[in-house]
């Protein structure tokens, strides 16, 4: 067995990095939210930054329960996107150009999304962990939770149900 | 309802940040029954491939419109916040379409409001999306 030499670094992150963007920039709903994506390996944390149009209440003042829930939907349609495009991803089959075109590429749909508001969002950054707990062939159920302050005081928590895209349609899946 | 009622919720909404920054608008509240519209915008596409709107936007107006549901019972005092909302994603919203959420407090206790709305494009018979939620009431 020959022994092949390990990317570079750079390389590995460049790609990585390249389609994770393609993946977000395509949703105009993520750019409307101010959502960006931190990622270590294959492990992605959304960071919702803090702007004042996210606000709810403005007496308290704390964050809208609808930009929360939005923002753990994001969370859980970017990190199944990723797990399920991650594959095709390293071998160099999906490219960022072939994200950005859609035509090998297709979203995941949500079928139902639960939000359970533990706390009011403070008027500060917000991040989210998705965790994928079934992910079949034609729906995936994904629970997210997201915090401010500390990691393990969260402030909202989401379950939701979502339909895979077609294997026909999508090279990803 | 009376038009200064509605001048007045339209005002409580546009005070709210986020449901101004959506452009939701308030078609009618009393009783524990709003009515609240959103317009079609680009920039809340949640699937860049067919032009449907983002489930958060959805869920932001259902979620905006079921407080308001709420706030609107002549036995409330005050403001309320969310406990939990589930939402069903029935089928896309049509891209360019309006979308309106009809949300009615069915329920009241001393501390919790129970909630259905529902939300349709212009095809009325066809909802694009159905939800259930509980609300605090008071103190």
């Amino acid at each position: 067995m020959v022994a092949r030499t390990p990317e570079p670094v750079q390389v590995v992150k460049q790609r990585r990095d390249d389609a994770l963007a393609a993946i977000v920039a395509a949703i105009p709903y993520i750019q409307f939210l101010n959502v960006s994506f931190e990622r270590r390996g294959d492990e992605l944390t959304a960071v919702m930054a803090y702007r004042d149009t996210l606000i709810g209440n403005p007496a308290l003042p704390a964050l809208h329960g609808g930009a929360i829930a939005a923002f753990l939907e994001v969370a859980a349609v970017i990190e199944l996107t990723w797990a399920t495009a991650w594959a095709a991803i390293e071998d160099g089959t999906l490219t960022p150009e072939a994200i950005t075109s859609g035509h090998q590429f297709a979203l995941p749909k949500t079928i139902d999304f639960t939000v359970d508001y533990l706390r009011s969002g403070l008027p500060r950054d917000a991040y989210a962990r998705a965790t994928i707990n079934r992910s079949g062939r034609r729906y995936a159920s994904v629970h997210v939770e997201a915090w401010q302050d500390k990691r393990d005081r969260l402030f909202a928590q989401g379950t939701g149900h979502f339909l895979m895209p077609d294997a026909n349609s999508a090279k990803a899946v | 309802m009376t038009k200064d009622n509605r001048a007045i919720a339209q005002s409580f909404i546009d005070a709210i940040p986020h449901s101004h920054a959506l452009g939701m608008k308030i078609d009618f509240v009393g009783d524990g029954e709003a009515h609240m519209s959103m317009d079609y915008d680009e920039r809340f596409i949640g699937d860049p491939a067919t032009g449907v709107i983002h489930g958060g936007a959805v869920f932001a107006l259902l979620d905006t419109c079921g407080g308001a549901a709420v706030i609107s019972h002549p036995d409330h005092n005050g403001a309320t916040a969310t406990i939990d909302l589930r939402v069903d994603y029935m089928r896309p919203a049509s891209p360019g379409q309006r979308i309106r959420a009809v949300a009615t407090c069915y329920n009241r206790t001393r501390s919790v409001a129970f909630v259905r709305a529902v939300a349709m494009d212009d095809r009325e018979d066809k909802p694009v999306a159905t939800a259930a939620g509980a609300f605090v009431t008071g103190g």
